[in-house]
């Protein structure tokens, strides 16, 4: 039972025979890369360069060829172990009978009606409902979209606070969850089939045992838990057994809010910050626009003040963002400055900070000496802190330690920035835990014989929980084991009963959002299969079984004062299922008292960067620490630095690399904590110096078909103290390489100036700067084309603002959702297939101290489109509303415009690569959008089915169909989180894409072809200070 | 040596060109109208349905509203196929007994919905919206015949492409006065053609647009 928390072992290609010589090099297929070469390259050139990837900076022979293929070697072959030769032999066969495919009769389809229909359903229109999402144990408000009674989308919710309406990766692809064919589908006892009626009988008798002894013995683990009416269950029970324990345990979660909100006012207090009013923010390892339940209103909120200043009516202050982190994620990746730190460092410039603006904590072991990692920053963050007292904000990841936390209070109290943008409330969690002692003590007690019924509910401790701890061995222990989840993972395994649990759009109940506010959790859809929602296997621990979840969470809001009446209860509540919040539930400024602080031992040791390592473990920014790992659209969204996908790595920065003498894929032996895994080494500029990052999540036994045996599980090198990085690791090279698949070389632009960049000051002084420093303007009449009559009244275009993306990819997975676009795989990503319609390119401008820019690249919809030209059957050509139209049935598949297509913007099925068995997944399609089949281009059709409909409803209602200049958004729009991607008609002067393209920042890329795209970019522009050089 | 063949055997060999010729032009004529047959499309073929339904009786004898079952088909893409409740404000009164009826009323009593079977089934890469049509004032007999003489549901054209586009390329043939859509009787006066471009511009149909591939392929 125990060897289930081995690591599990990574396939590693065996590396080739070499003769000797250059035993690393020779013995890797890819190219040593040459760093030291690469830092001449970079020094010798003049102005500004970006690059994407190490590769293309290198010039490698790989680079080139990538480049020089239209897709890389082997992604035309349509089968692996498939020749050119055999194809040919089968081509002729199928050539005979190919005109004869358009001749099938189509199969007969039945129609089959309600027999009593619902009101308010209009068939072949969607609904959309108000529910509400968990990230983090917190509420996002979300709408969700259903087709006769099916979910197919998710999107924010406008009217919630979390959310304003956008979402994030892990929002948009929960949908595919609830469709997932390996989701558990039953109830389980002991490996066999059971029901819902026997796991309660099967409980009477442990129950019974429990009660008696007033609750000892009795054991509840759940994750983070935020809704009132799971709340009042447990403490329900916890009053009617005295002596049973309820203990949390998140492996996402950080512990050093809440210990450090402790360490600092001594009660529990939940921070939120109001970035809409901050001119200065420093985040100190803290992915503010990305984690965390409160991310997409961090990220909307910082934006819209920064595209104020650059393109709103009213000017505003720029705002300004500094940040200081051990990995390169999308919150940095927009900071006007931006350090790669170990977290010894960032604690050290924190209390440098703190030191300089007059904050002076105590020190248990000596203060560490003033930070000497860059004068010029520390000098330029505390001047412009201190000239913004009250409007601005220290930010702390979640992350760090509870020490730094606590500094982070000290510093914001002491600018004046609480009750301005700095918030303390009461806790949003029912019962704020340190989750890690929460483990611990839970494995403690179970050791000891001390445990007789462990309810599991909604974890997988056995997989998630730190190795030391050995969870799996204490388990043994426990004389009756339950699990509840989603799917049969490595604890249901280990567990008497297996309990299938709901997907939340199959199951009332409630949340609170990282403001307090409540939403309740309204399902779309009766569970697909027998599944039961936490609140229902908590009621059999109350004895209360058998009433509807419904009542629970009426019952919980009808006995709350904020429902004064029974009679005004129903109207109430209403309304809240409608706008998706219950009024009145948000939390108000708490006061709190700020005690003197004493740092603990260790605080801001900065690491040795010559001798010494330190490995930082993280969730996956997309599969958290593992509990959607069978999620696909998330395994395959490229991380939105690294650019990898279905894989985790070692991720180091080159001058890490070379001091270890490691490259790309190279594997290495991480020990730490007692654990061991094998990772392959990815080199990512701006990395800290000396810090191994690595991302858990991964290396599941148990997820289900896509997620099983993917990357390496990280959870093995965890400490059970709760920490999240540790210099306490060796690294040790080997030999060996494994491949992994990153998107980022794919599709090259050759280094043309397709990002363009400045600063405000720049900006302000040559607001055409966009155009005069870079590229080349053409004379648009001088062309080949056919013109083509754009007198239609509307004309679509599309504005995407580079100053506020961040790389986080909520546009490639909600253009996912809404187009049925497939997965395809690791291996077909290798070969460069990947299908998204949206990529999102990365740019890095230094080896070691790198800016980071994102470029989404769309469809561009050029007025000439190269593409149209050279389709031999027209299966793609110009709309009157300016759009590239696709026509999948038409397609035969010559990918002539993939090949003449300037952006690369053109996605062909080399394979079937949409799944045509599961009855599942076909329901979660979404049903406007054709599904397509092997051998057809796709590409981004601007949510044409979106135009489509918006047209038809405006030409019934007013004839001429003219469509508001704002009326449409395409999903990608929907989805962005800081209003990046704007989408609108072009014929209205009043649509904010029209007023975008007017701006002097507005520039085309690859407009030297005459392509006229009518997706267009904003230069981007930073807001630096000028006293770092 | 002597030729191998006679010189009056010429015949054969430029013959067996203009055949083989012949049989290729005819393959593939054969292979472009096959589509066009009845047997392909389904024209005039009824379909097995669970309870015979009879339009000409509901409309013709009647006197039923398109709409009156059809619900949607002003405000959705689909026209809506009536719930078996729509039946039964009906059959609950008349016609209770009738054993022709029994599956209409074993669906209202076990709350199993009837499975009906399309007939006009367009392919699934094709969006077609009822409401647009209608508003534009296409009527219901224009593209599915006169219903009102069917006592069992029929296709009456092919809904091939060729048919879609010959009035996307031209809706004056076709168009008729909004207040007439839903009207069986209505036949396409002489000068047609005429009356059909003016409304053509009075419902704003922007007939270039109509062709473009997006307009129907999504």
């Amino acid at each position: 039972m125990t060897d289930l928390v081995s690591t599990p072992q990574l396939s590693i290609d065996a590396a080739p025979e070499a003769g000797v010589g250059d035993m690393a090099d020779a013995r890797f297929s890819r190219k040593r890369l040459d760093l030291p070469q690469l830092r001449k390259t970079l020094s010798g050139q003049s102005g500004q360069q970006y690059w994407r990837s190490l590769d293309e900076l290198a010039e490698s022979g790989e680079f080139r060829q990538l480049l020089e293929r239209e897709f890389p070697e082997n992604a035309s072959e349509w089968n692996e172990g498939f020749e050119r030769r055999n194809f040919l032999k089968l081509m002729g066969a199928s050539l005979a009978f190919g005109g004869l495919t358009g001749c099938t009769i189509q199969p007969e389809e039945k129609i089959v009606p309600w027999v009593r229909a619902p009101e308010n359903v209009i068939p072949g229109r969607p609904v959309y409902y108000a529910t509400a999402i968990a990230v983090d144990g917190a509420a996002v408000g979300l709408l969700a979209e259903s087709h006769m009674g099916r979910p197919t989308k998710l999107d924010g919710n406008p009217q919630h606070p979390a959310s304003l309406g956008a979402s994030h990766p892990t929002v948009q692809a929960a949908i595919l969850d609830l469709y997932d064919p390996d989701r558990s589908q039953t109830v389980k006892n002991a490996g066999r089939i059971s029901t819902w009626g026997g796991f309660i009988s099967g409980m009477a008798p442990p129950l019974a045992s429990i009660q008696a002894k007033k609750g000892a013995g009795l054991r509840i683990l759940t994750g983070s838990v935020t809704s009132p009416t799971l709340g009042s269950q447990l403490e329900g029970i916890l009053k009617s057994l005295p002596e049973a324990r309820w203990h949390q345990y998140d492996p996402a979660r950080g512990d050093g809010a809440e210990l450090g909100a402790q360490q600092a006012f001594g009660e529990s207090v939940h921070t939120h910050y109001d970035l809409a009013l901050a001119d200065v923010v420093l985040s100190l390892d803290a992915d503010l626009f990305l984690a965390g339940p409160a991310a997409m209103r961090y990220a909307r909120d910082f934006m819209q003040r920064r595209t104020q200043s650059l393109h709103g009516s009213t000017a505003s202050i720029p705002n300004r963002l500094y940040v200081a982190e051990t990995s390169p994620s999308s919150t940095g990746s927009i900071a006007d400055h931006r350090l790669g730190l170990d977290t010894g460092s960032i604690e050290a410039l924190a209390a440098a900070i703190a030191a300089r603006l007059g904050v002076a904590p105590g020190f248990t072991s000596g203060a560490p000496a003033d930070w000497a990692g860059s004068p010029e920053w520390l000098d330029a963050v505390v001047d412009d802190l201190a000239a913004h007292r009250g409007t601005s904000a220290v930010i702390v990841g979640a992350h760090q330690s509870a020490s730094l936390h606590a500094l982070a209070h000290a510093i914001n109290e002491t600018l004046g920035n609480v009750g301005h943008t700095v918030h303390y409330t009461a806790p949003v969690d029912v019962l704020p835990a340190d989750h890690a002692a929460s483990l611990r003590d839970l494995v403690l007690d179970m050791s000891a014989g001390q445990v007789e019924l462990l309810l599991i509910l909604g974890s997988n401790p056995v997989y998630d929980a730190p190795a030391e701890l050995k969870f799996a061995a204490a388990m043994d222990k426990v004389a009756f084991r339950v699990h509840l989840g989603s799917y049969e993972d490595e604890t249901s395994q280990l567990c008497h009963w297996h309990v299938p649990q709901s997907h939340f759009l199959e199951s009332w109940s409630d949340l609170r959002a990282y403001d307090g506010s409540v939403s309740v959790v309204q399902p779309l859809i009766r569970p697909l299969y027998p599944t039961q929602s936490v609140h229902e296997v908590i009621a059999v621990v109350a004895g209360a079984s058998g009433k509807p979840v419904l009542d629970m969470v009426k019952e919980r809001w009808a006995a709350d004062p904020l429902f004064a009446s029974d009679l005004a209860f129903e109207t109430t509540w209403q309304k809240a299922l409608h706008d998706g919040l219950i009024p009145g539930t948000a939390l108000g400024d708490k006061p709190v008292q700020l005690r003197p602080l004493t740092m603990l031992a260790g605080f801001g040791r900065v690491l040795d960067v010559e001798e010494g390592f330190e490995l930082s473990l993280r969730p996956d920014p997309y599969l958290g620490a593992g509990s959607v790992s069978n999620n696909g659209w998330l395994q395959e969204t490229p991380r939105p630095v690294q650019k990898l996908t279905w894989d985790n790595a070692a991720i180091v920065s080159p001058a890490t690399a070379e001091r270890l003498g490691v490259t790309n894929e190279q594997v290495v032996t991480l020990n730490a904590a007692g654990g061991q895994v094998d990772a392959p080494i990815w080199i990512v500029p701006g990395q800290a110096e000396g810090v191994i990052s690595t991302h858990l999540g991964y290396g599941r036994t148990h997820s289900g078909r896509v997620g099983n045996g993917v990357g390496f599980n990280a959870a093995v090198l965890r400490s059970a103290s709760g920490g999240w990085s540790t210099t306490d690791v060796s690294v040790i090279k080997t030999f060996q390489q494994y491949k992994l698949a990153c998107t980022q070389d794919h599709q090259s632009m050759e280094g043309r100036d397709l990002v363009r960049q400045g600063t405000i000051e720049h900006f302000q002084q040559d607001p055409r700067f966009a155009h005069e420093d870079f590229g080349h303007e053409f004379p648009a009449e001088l062309t080949l084309y056919d013109q083509h009559d754009f007198s239609a009244p509307n004309q679509w275009g599309m504005a995407i603002d580079l100053s506020a993306c961040m790389g986080c990819n909520a546009c490639a997975v909600a253009c996912q959702s809404e187009n049925n676009i497939p997965v395809v795989g690791k291996e077909q990503v290798l070969n460069g297939r990947e299908m998204a319609w949206i990529r999102i390119d990365r740019y890095f401008s230094d080896l070691d101290k790198p800016e980071i820019l994102h470029q989404p690249i769309p469809c561009q919809q050029c007025e000439n489109a190269p593409c149209e030209l050279v389709c031999p059957v027209t299966a793609t050509s110009h709309s009157e509303e300016g759009l590239n139209d696709m026509v999948y049935n038409r397609c035969v598949g010559t990918r002539y415009c993939s090949n003449n297509c300037p952006y690369k913007v053109r996605r062909f099925n080399f394979l079937q690569y949409v799944d045509r068995e599961s009855e599942t997944l076909k329901m979660g399609r979404n049903p406007d959008v054709t599904v397509r089949a092997r051998g057809v281009m796709e590409k981004c059709t601007y949510c044409v089915q979106r135009i489509n409909s918006a047209r038809i409803d405006a030409k019934v209602a007013n004839g001429e169909g003219r469509v508001g200049g704002d009326a449409v958004k395409t999903a990608c729009q929907q989805a962005c989180p800081t209003g990046a991607i704007v989408f609108g008609n072009l014929t209205d002067d009043q649509s904010q894409v029209t007023r975008l393209k007017k701006s002097p920042l507005n520039y085309g890329i690859l407009t030297d072809l005459n392509t006229k795209p009518r997706t267009t970019y904003l230069a981007r522009v930073k807001n630096p200070n000028p006293k770092i050089g | 040596m002597a030729q191998v063949f006679h010189r009056s055997i010429n015949w054969v060999a430029k013959f067996s060109i203009i055949a083989i010729l012949g049989v290729v032009g005819g393959l593939f004529s054969i292979l472009l109208n096959i589509n066009r047959l009845d047997y392909v499309s389904g024209v005039g073929v009824a379909r097995d349905q669970p309870v015979p339904f009879s339009h000409k009786h509901h409309v013709t004898g009647m006197g039923l509203d398109c709409r009156y079952c059809h619900t949607s088909v002003e405000t959705s893409a689909f026209a809506g196929l009536p719930p078996v409740e729509t039946c039964m404000t009906c059959h609950s009164l008349i016609w209770t007994e009738a054993p022709l009826l029994e599956p209409v009323r074993a669906a209202f009593r076990d709350d199993v919905p009837l499975q009906w079977t399309r007939v006009h089934d367009l392919p699934d890469f094709v969006y077609f919206k009822h409401n647009i049509h209608v508003s534009k004032g296409i009527g219901c007999s224009t593209c599915h015949g006169a219903v009102d003489q069917m006592p069992l549901m029929k296709k009456a054209e092919t809904l091939n492409m060729e048919w879609c586009l010959s009035c996307h390329r031209n809706p004056a043939q076709f168009i008729r006065p909004r207040d007439r859509v839903f009207d069986v009787n209505w036949t396409p006066p002489d000068d047609q053609e005429l009356r059909g471009q003016q409304l053509v511009k009075d419902y704003d149909v922007r007939v270039s647009q109509l062709t473009d591939c997006s307009v129907c392929h999504l």
